[in-house]
Parts: structure tokens; C-alpha cells; sequence
């Protein structure tokens, strides 16, 4: 499969400020890929660097190979979906989606249909002649990525395009972006601040933090095999705890809990010594005996899951989710229960 | 739930019975001051012409018929049109346009430039446009006379630096005229643009570049259309007054500048007046000017219901 972006030691300064540290990856044509993380990691901004509205300070982007970090966005073959829509208010819906097309001197027929066709896919046919005003804010949504679709990009760049509907509507979209993006067979660059919405869409997910890529990998990946304690922690719920790692033999590192509670996981290219481990409450359940054990302080009720406010003997919080059935048996607070530690439940972290 | 929760037409009609008292100040001030001044004007203009200026309450056309037809010396020949005031109007209308676009040209990079600051310096921006209205404009107008006349500063510097050799003859010109009318309004164009741009949303302009647009075709498709309210509001601002101008046409035009403002002025003045060709004038004005208002309003309906 070809390479579709190719980020080189992309940085971005403005003034004294460095948005971007030497930001490096590549995303293959045909990938539904999303850069994810909080607001301010630097995401938003590398995505306008690759549509063209900021310049790098230093670094190449290239596209298929050519070097595009030098060109203005009107001579980059990408569009952009505005997470506010930026749809053009003096234009009908038709107008807005034939935009792109008409700039490129495709002639009014032509550019007619083909925008009559990008409507259809997105089921907006019926609103071809009313203005943007008069869509809701699900439809106007539509209207942008038709608009940014229609002049057959070769990457498509969404910045937090669902952040503004609501979750139902979000939900569906989720879905509705991830059929678009395989019919199409166009490269998605997905920027959100939203983990479950990276999680349920991507091919792969670049995790950026204050102007940093920490992780690329697959959902599964980033959420299974975090590489440090800002992934742990950003995707999904974790309990971080401080180990001391005795000894690694080979790809192995033998750990004690804070408790005494001793285990073996990945080294994950640690070094003997203090380092913080990270357990995913869903991976813990209750056991009859054993030495791990933790006092629960609340119960709480989540419908399918029940959650366990749970503090380690050492006083650290730990939490617990249990799947629950109808043979769950709820521990009352204030009870000791001992606890079973899941194969590979536990990674540790490199820093 | 209407019933429970007041509805905010339910507690403004709390207010209704002190909103009208309220107003009274308003329609009286609107009543005296506007709409019986006008209805004066149109009496006004339908009555004989007293010979020491005023007026005899004799209903007559008199007016109107010497405003657009010519009957000779004597007014016993058959009538012809009279081109004399249609002339000064078209003049006028033409030097106004004039005005309006010379405001416009700089006034939109101006309101541009302004809205486009950081927002905490905006406000001294317009304040610095605003400036200059704190003076009278009769002097405001005399001092550009001055600036602009044969041995003012502006002749004076550039024969000093060699532009040119003999002083420029600015003064009585109809350049001089639309110069002062653009220096009289240039605020009334800068300010609905800037309230125009500064609402504009640049992400439009991002998203035009994003397909493919440059930048010359985002301004005249994206920009241009979106800002365009304000264009206008900023043009009839200017165009308006510029119009019935009599200041600048009167201090720095000469005769061959002569403008509706002065011809309406010159007849209410002493004794050589005719307070109903004066009033005819102005009403003639007004209903070009409504026309103008009329045809706005309707090409900003239809875009609207577009």
C-alpha cells in the first residue's frame, strides 16, 4: 500500500511558543487515521499545516511523494471539513458543494451533477436549493463533507467535525463517516479530542500531546499496549500505580505491587527501579482468597457495569469494573475482597 | 408548561403599560421635529412665492412647473423641458456617486484593516477614525481649503520636492468637491463595513482557499457577497448626505460645481429667495433619494428569500 501523507520532523513555532516538536508519520493511502488528543496537544494545528493554513517553521509534508509544506491551500489536492462547517451563507446547499468544482473549471453541467450526486450520498437531494440557514445542524454537517468530497480530494482532512452535533447524531455519523470513507476509498485524517470516537472509526490513531506524537497504533494497540502514562491515562480509565520492577530477565520484568503482591509482565524497555504500572479496571475481578486485596469505599451502578471505588492496604485508589449479571455478588463498602489480576493485565509504562 | 413558567413575551407584557408612556418623548421628538417639518416642506412647496422672500397661501404648481419646464421670459410660450436644475441634480447625483465610491475604495481596506486587529486595540482604531468629527465641519471644510488651495501645504511641499512646477489649481475644481464630501463621510462608510467584517467568519475565507480558490476570486465570491450589508448601508450612508451636501460643494466647488445642497440654500437666503422652488427642490430630492432607499430594500428582500 503507497503512503498517501508523509510527516517529516514537522515544527511549528509561533513566536517563542512551539506548537509542534519535531512531528514525524506517515498515514497510507486508503486509511481511516485520526489524531487524537486534549485540546492544545498540537493536533489541530497539524492538521492545518497539511491543508496548507499555517506553514511548518521547519520539515517536510509530503503528499504521494511531492513535497507540498511550500504551497498555498488553494494548490494542495486535500479538503478540509471546518468543524464549524464554514459553509458559504450566500449559497444554496447545490452552490456550496459545487464550490470546489467550479474553481477547479469543471463546466456547469458537469459540476452540476456530479454535486447533485455527492448530495444524494449524503441524503440531502431533497435540500439542493435552500441555503445553509435553513439546515439543521446535522444536515449542514453533511453538506461540508459533500463540499469537501465533491472536487475528489486525495485526502480528506475532518477537523472534530462531530463536536458540535449531539450524541445521538454523533453516533450516527461516526458510522455513517466510516461507510463513506470505504466507499470512497479517499484517505480520512480525523482530528478529535473524543477517544471513543477514535476508537470506534480508525485504522490507526496517532495520540499527540503538548506538541508531541506519543503513540501510533491501532485502536487495540493504544488502548491494550499504552507506551506511557499520558496514553494510559488519556485512552479510556486506568488505574496508575507506582511499582518497584526487581529484575527483568529478557522481555520480562518481575514486579512488586504496592501491596507485596508480586508479578510478572512486558519489560516494555524499563530499567529495574520505581515505575508506574497501569491496570484497566475491567481486567481485575473478585477472588475467594489471595494475597492482592483492596477495601471497597463505593459502589456504583452503571447499568451493564458496576463500579468499584476500591483503596489499595497502601492507600492508593484502585478501581474496579465488574460485568454485571445476575450472579454478581456486590461486595458492601467497607469490606476487604481480594482481588484477581487478569493475564496481561498489567503494562508497564516507560515513563 | 406555559402555564407554570412565564415565557419571556409573558414578562415583557409586564412592561407593557410603562413601554408606551415611555415612549411618548420619542414620537413627539419624531412628530415636531421630522414628519411636520416635512409636511411643512410639501405645503410649502405647492404655494405662491412672495417677492421679499416667504410665501402667500395661494395653491399653486408654480414651483414644479419652473423646476422642469422652460416657458419662456415671459411664460407665454409653449413649454419646453428646463435643464438647468435637471442638470445641477444630475451633476450632484453623479459628484455624490463619485464621493461614494472614493469612500468606498478606501474606506473598506480601512474597516478591513481595523477589523482585523486584535480586538483590544480595535477600539483605537475607530476611535482614531472618529477624531477628526469632533471639529465643526465648516471648519473641518475651510482647513482642507486651505491645504488645497495655490500657495497651501500641499502645493507648497510638492513644488518643494519638484512633483511639480506651477501650483496645482485644486480649489473650485470638481475634484476639490468630492474631496471634501469623502472627507465629510468617510466615517459614515468605514463603520457598518467594519461591523460587517468584524462579524465575518474567516473560516469562510479558509474554506474557499481549501477548494481551490485564490485569493482575488474568495474576496469576489466569499467575501465581497457575505460583507456586502455592510457595503451598502456604508454606500446609502454616504451617498445620502453627500446629495444634498452644501458645505463642501458651496467652500470648495465653484459654479461649474454648483449642487442640489446650495441651490436649495441659496432659496431660503435674504431676500432674493423662492421658499417654494426651494421646497419643491427638496421634495424632488427626497423622492429620488426614497427611490434609491425603495430599490435597496427590494434587492435585499429578494436576497434574503433567495
Amino acid at each position: 500500500m503507497s503512503t498517501a501523507i508523509d510527516i517529516r520532523s514537522v515544527v511549528k513555532r509561533y513566536g517563542t511558543a512551539t506548537a509542534l516538536h519535531g512531528v514525524s508519520l506517515s498515514i497510507a493511502d486508503n486509511e481511516f487515521f485520526t489524531l487524537l488528543g486534549p485540546s492544545g496537544c498540537g493536533k489541530t494545528t497539524l492538521l492545518r499545516c497539511i491543508a496548507g493554513f499555517e506553514d511548518v517553521t521547519e520539515g517536510e509534508i509530503a503528499l504521494f511523494g511531492q513535497n507540498i509544506a511550500g504551497l498555498d491551500p488553494n494548490h494542495r489536492p486535500v479538503n478540509t471539513v471546518f468543524q464549524q462547517y464554514a459553509l458559504f451563507p450566500h449559497m444554496t446547499v447545490l452552490d456550496n458543494v459545487a464550490f470546489g468544482l467550479k474553481m477547479k473549471g469543471v463546466p456547469l453541467s458537469d459540476r452540476t451533477a456530479r454535486a447533485g450526486k455527492m448530495l444524494e450520498m449524503v441524503h440531502l437531494s431533497a435540500f439542493a436549493d435552500r441555503l445553509p440557514a435553513q439546515l439543521s445542524g446535522g444536515q449542514q454537517q453533511r453538506v461540508a463533507l459533500a463540499r469537501a468530497l465533491a472536487p475528489e480530494p486525495k485526502v480528506l482532512l475532518l477537523d472534530e467535525p462531530l463536536s458540535a452535533l449531539d450524541l445521538k447524531l454523533r453516533q450516527a455519523m461516526r458510522v455513517e463517516l466510516k461507510t463513506l470513507q470505504e466507499q470512497t476509498g479517499i484517505t480520512f485524517i480525523f482530528v478529535t479530542h473524543d477517544q471513543e470516537e477514535a476508537l470506534t472509526m480508525s485504522d490507526r490513531i496517532a495520540v499527540m500531546s503538548q506538541g508531541r506524537v506519543q503513540q501510533i497504533g491501532t485502536a487495540r494497540d493504544i488502548y491494550e499496549a499504552p507506551v506511557n502514562r499520558f496514553v494510559a491515562d488519556f485512552i479510556g480509565e486506568t488505574n496508575l500505580i507506582e511499582v518497584t520492577v526487581d529484575r527483568i530477565e529478557g522481555e520480562t520484568a518481575r514486579v512488586t505491587l504496592p501491596g507485596g503482591h508480586a508479578i510478572t509482565c512486558p519489560a516494555a524497555a524499563t530499567t529495574p527501579g520505581k515505575h508506574h504500572l497501569s491496570i484497566r479496571p475491567e481486567r481485575l475481578s473478585l477472588a475467594t482468597t489471595g494475597d492482592l486485596t483492596a477495601t471497597v469505599e463505593r459502589v456504583v451502578y452503571l447499568g451493564t457495569d458496576l463500579q468499584l471505588l476500591t483503596r489499595l492496604p497502601t492507600g492508593e485508589e484502585f478501581h474496579i469494573r465488574l460485568q454485571n449479571s445476575a450472579r454478581t455478588e456486590i461486595p458492601a463498602p467497607g469490606t476487604t475482597v481480594a482481588l484477581h489480576l487478569e493475564e496481561g493485565a498489567a503494562r508497564l509504562l516507560a515513563d | 408548561m406555559a402555564g407554570i413558567t412565564p415565557t419571556p413575551q409573558g414578562n415583557g407584557s409586564g412592561y407593557r403599560g410603562i413601554v408606551g408612556p415611555l415612549l411618548i418623548p420619542t414620537w413627539a421628538v419624531i412628530g415636531i421635529f421630522l414628519v411636520l417639518p416635512v409636511l411643512l416642506m410639501a405645503v410649502y412647496s405647492f404655494l405662491t412665492k412672495e417677492f421679499r422672500g416667504g410665501v402667500v397661501w395661494d395653491f399653486t404648481l408654480a414651483a414644479y412647473d419652473q423646476f422642469f419646464l422652460n416657458r419662456g421670459l415671459f411664460g407665454d410660450e409653449p413649454p419646453v423641458i428646463e435643464w438647468t436644475y435637471i442638470t445641477i441634480f444630475s451633476r450632484s447625483i453623479w459628484q455624490a456617486a463619485v464621493a461614494t465610491l472614493i469612500c468606498l475604495i478606501v474606506g473598506f481596506p480601512t474597516a478591513w484593516f481595523i477589523a482585523t486587529r486584535p480586538p483590544q486595540t480595535r477600539a483605537i482604531w475607530l476611535f482614531l477614525v472618529t477624531i477628526p468629527y469632533w471639529v465643526n465641519l465648516l471648519i473641518r471644510t475651510v482647513s482642507l481649503k486651505f491645504l488645497i488651495r495655490e500657495n497651501g501645504p500641499l502645493n507648497e511641499s510638492l513644488m518643494s520636492i519638484g512633483l511639480i512646477t506651477d501650483p496645482l489649481p485644486l480649489v473650485n475644481t470638481n475634484l476639490a468637491v468630492q474631496l471634501g464630501l469623502f472627507y465629510s463621510y468617510l466615517p459614515f462608510m468605514v463603520l457598518p463595513i467594519y461591523a460587517a467584517v468584524e462579524r465575518y467568519n474567516f473560516a469562510l475565507s479558509e474554506a474557499a482557499a481549501d477548494l481551490y480558490a485564490s485569493r482575488w476570486v474568495t474576496l469576489r465570491e466569499i467575501v465581497l457577497p457575505v460583507v456586502k450589508p455592510g457595503i451598502i448601508a456604508g454606500c446609502i450612508l454616504v451617498f445620502v448626505p453627500s446629495l444634498g451636501a452644501f458645505l463642501a460643494p458651496d467652500l470648495l466647488g465653484g459654479a461649474k460645481t454648483f449642487m442640489i445642497g446650495s441651490l436649495i440654500d441659496e432659496q431660503f437666503r435674504g431676500s432674493q429667495g423662492n421658499w417654494p422652488f426651494g421646497a419643491a427642490a427638496a421634495m424632488i430630492l427626497m423622492t429620488l433619494v426614497l427611490i434609491v432607499l425603495t430599490i435597496y430594500a427590494r434587492a435585499q428582500a429578494r436576497g434574503e428569500a433567495k
